[in-house]
């Protein structure tokens, strides 16, 4: 049986060691908001971490103050009998550094200035992330996760984990991922950006100087890339040539497509920092394990020590079936256990947050037996 | 449901690396990982028969075998197996190259055209042989390259193919004397261990 985690509670964090970072900058001490679902084991063995995407943040399951709200991003997979169970797993979930949901970002205050990072907020990495991840793990008391997973981005860091920390992780499940992104998927990216850093709103990145946000390029941002996370098909079921929808502001508006699309941009750029959307997408352009080709794939996986799951969906022209498959054939050329399913969907890229029976079954089959493998009961 | 062949885990090499063609629900895998302790992977087509193998805590790429293995490298396993799906690949004669491309052997398990069931069946009744281990009406059937063991043994020929040892079973999977005395009346399931001449 399934049930909700109810609601759940995030919590701060700090970190006072300072973290160097990638790619040559530096942060003198850190904040990452974190929640955890489930109880970790006496030996501590049993704990498993989510890794969000792009716009994602540490709230992957349960619900904020009420039932009512909206679930966790994941609620879906995480929870009493779901495919990452709660009942059996302790799983952590955490704004990544450089994000805007409470984590240290451009919207924290510099100890070193008094004022807010905005633009000046070093450049991150998935390896970054990842470094942040395993001190996070550190004060858990965390020295192996059971599983290590994520979608998309997500997907990318439990690779970066699997290739960063190979003895500390149990398994990885890859989900709707790539092992580095291609030029199309970088063009996109810097559409995203360049729709922002062309708001005359956005000074630079200095807009809280300004007392403004760049609202405008942040929800063109999101509609460029919405688009690229569903597909056709999705699209055409969800919209078609339909007129727009009168109970809603329908101004200057066509079809119910581009309401869609406005009310999207409109949401995001109300909840999301325009500087952390700049630095995700740049984390996701350069991620890149082998080093712009320099050491071919299956050498950088040859170290690994977990088993894989990795999940591709038909639909998914973002991230596309034939990318998943380079990290699975790399991962058979190295000769390291490796699970594969190309999942039928409609939904494009976002399939990976959507229900799906058989994403459910073959998930949770995955994970449970993560979990008999750690001596537990199925 | 049939049975895989008593004789595929005699040819088995203990801690070995085999590949599985068309793995199913991982009951072959799962058995020899238990009884020889074999590093084991699978490839399958039907997401449910995957999260079965998953179950069983099987290593499984959902793969065509229509579109090759050219996804793997030379001798990467000790054995490829495939059983009971040589008949329904498009192109058998390439499906068994590349086994024994990629493994040093391979074994291979087929409906037995030529068994006295299926002879009966069309010889006499002159209808396309449906029968347990060809549930399929001709039409409508998986079933695209069926052939017997004197087929087979020619195919081997020419493709520089060594039989290394070859037997016959029940859909049991078990043996039966006629076939072993007379394999291609009374074999009903196919049975071969099988390596590139050298």
């Amino acid at each position: 049986m399934t049930a909700s985690l109810g609601v759940v509670t995030p919590e701060l964090i700090p970190f006072e060691t300072p973290l160097t970072l990638e790619r040559g900058g530096y942060l003198p001490r850190y904040d990452l908001m974190v929640e955890t679902y489930g109880t970790l084991d006496a030996h501590k063995s049993n704990a498993v971490l989510v890794c969000h995407a792009l716009s994602g943040d540490h709230h992957a399951a349960g619900y904020h103050e009420s039932e009512s709200n909206k679930p966790g991003w994941w609620n879906h997979y995480i929870g009493p009998g779901k495919s990452i169970d709660t009942d059996r797993f302790f799983v952590v979930s955490l704004n990544n550094l450089g994000g805007c949901s409470g984590s240290t970002g451009p919207l924290s205050i510099n100890p070193e200035t008094g004022k807010a990072y905005g633009p000046s907020f070093p450049e991150v990495t998935v390896l970054d992330w990842v470094h942040a991840q395993a001190r996070l793990a550190d004060h858990l008391g965390i020295e192996k996760f059971a599983a290590i997973v994520g979608g998309s981005l997500g997907g990318m860091q439990a690779l970066q984990w699997s290739i960063t920390y190979p003895e500390r992780v149990g398994a990885a499940a890859i989900i709707a991922a790539a092992p580095r992104l291609t030029a199309q998927n970088i063009a996109f990216n810097e559409v995203a950006r360049q729709a922002i850093m062309r708001d005359p709103n956005f000074f630079d990145g200095d807009y809280a100087d300004h007392d403004v946000i760049p609202a405008s390029g942040v929800g063109l941002a999101r509609m460029v890339g919405h688009i690229t996370y569903l597909s056709d098909v999705s699209m055409g079921e969800k919209f078609g040539r339909s007129l727009p929808r009168e109970d809603r502001d329908a101004e200057g508006v066509n079809f119910a497509v581009e309401q869609y699309l406005r009310y999207q941009g409109e949401q995001f750029s109300g909840r999301f920092d325009a500087n952390t959307y700049i630095l995700m997408t740049r984390a996701l352009d350069y991620f890149d394990p082998t080093l712009n080709e320099s050491i071919p794939l299956p050498e950088v996986l040859s170290t690994t020590q977990c088993k894989f799951l990795v999940l591709s969906f038909t639909t998914d022209w973002r991230f596309s079936p034939s990318r998943s498959e380079e990290i699975v054939d790399a991962l058979i050329q190295a000769g390291k256990p490796v699970s594969y399913t190309r999942l039928e969907s409609a939904h494009g890229h976002d399939a990976f947050l959507i229900p799906d029976a058989t994403y459910e079954r073959i998930f949770k089959a995955f994970m449970d037996r993560v979990h008999q493998d750690l001596g537990g009961n199925v | 449901m049939i049975s895989h062949s008593y004789r595929i885990p005699d040819w088995i090499a203990k801690n070995s690396r085999v590949l599985d063609l068309g793995c199913g629900d991982g009951r072959l895998l799962a058995q020899l990982v238990e009884t020889h302790a074999i590093d084991a992977l699978g490839l399958e087509l039907d997401p449910d028969k995957i999260a079965t193998c998953l179950d069983l805590g099987l290593s499984v790429i959902q793969q065509d075998l229509n579109r090759g293995l050219s996804n793997f490298n030379d001798q990467q396993f000790d054995t490829v197996i495939m059983t009971q799906t040589l008949q329904a690949i498009r192109r058998p004669d390439l499906a068994l190259s590349e086994m024994l491309r990629v493994g040093r052997e391979a074994i291979v398990t087929f409906p037995n055209f030529a068994y006295i069931r299926n002879r009966i069946q069309l010889g006499l009744a002159g209808h396309m042989p449906v029968n347990p281990q060809l549930p399929n009406p001709w039409y409508d059937t998986p079933n695209i390259h069926l052939s017997t063991f004197r087929d087979f043994e020619e195919l081997c020929q020419t493709l520089s193919i060594r039989i290394l040892d070859k037997d016959t079973s029940n859909l049991s999977g078990k043996r039966t004397w006629l076939g072993t005395v007379w394999p291609n009346l009374f074999g009903e399931v196919a049975v071969y261990r099988l390596t590139k001449e050298s």
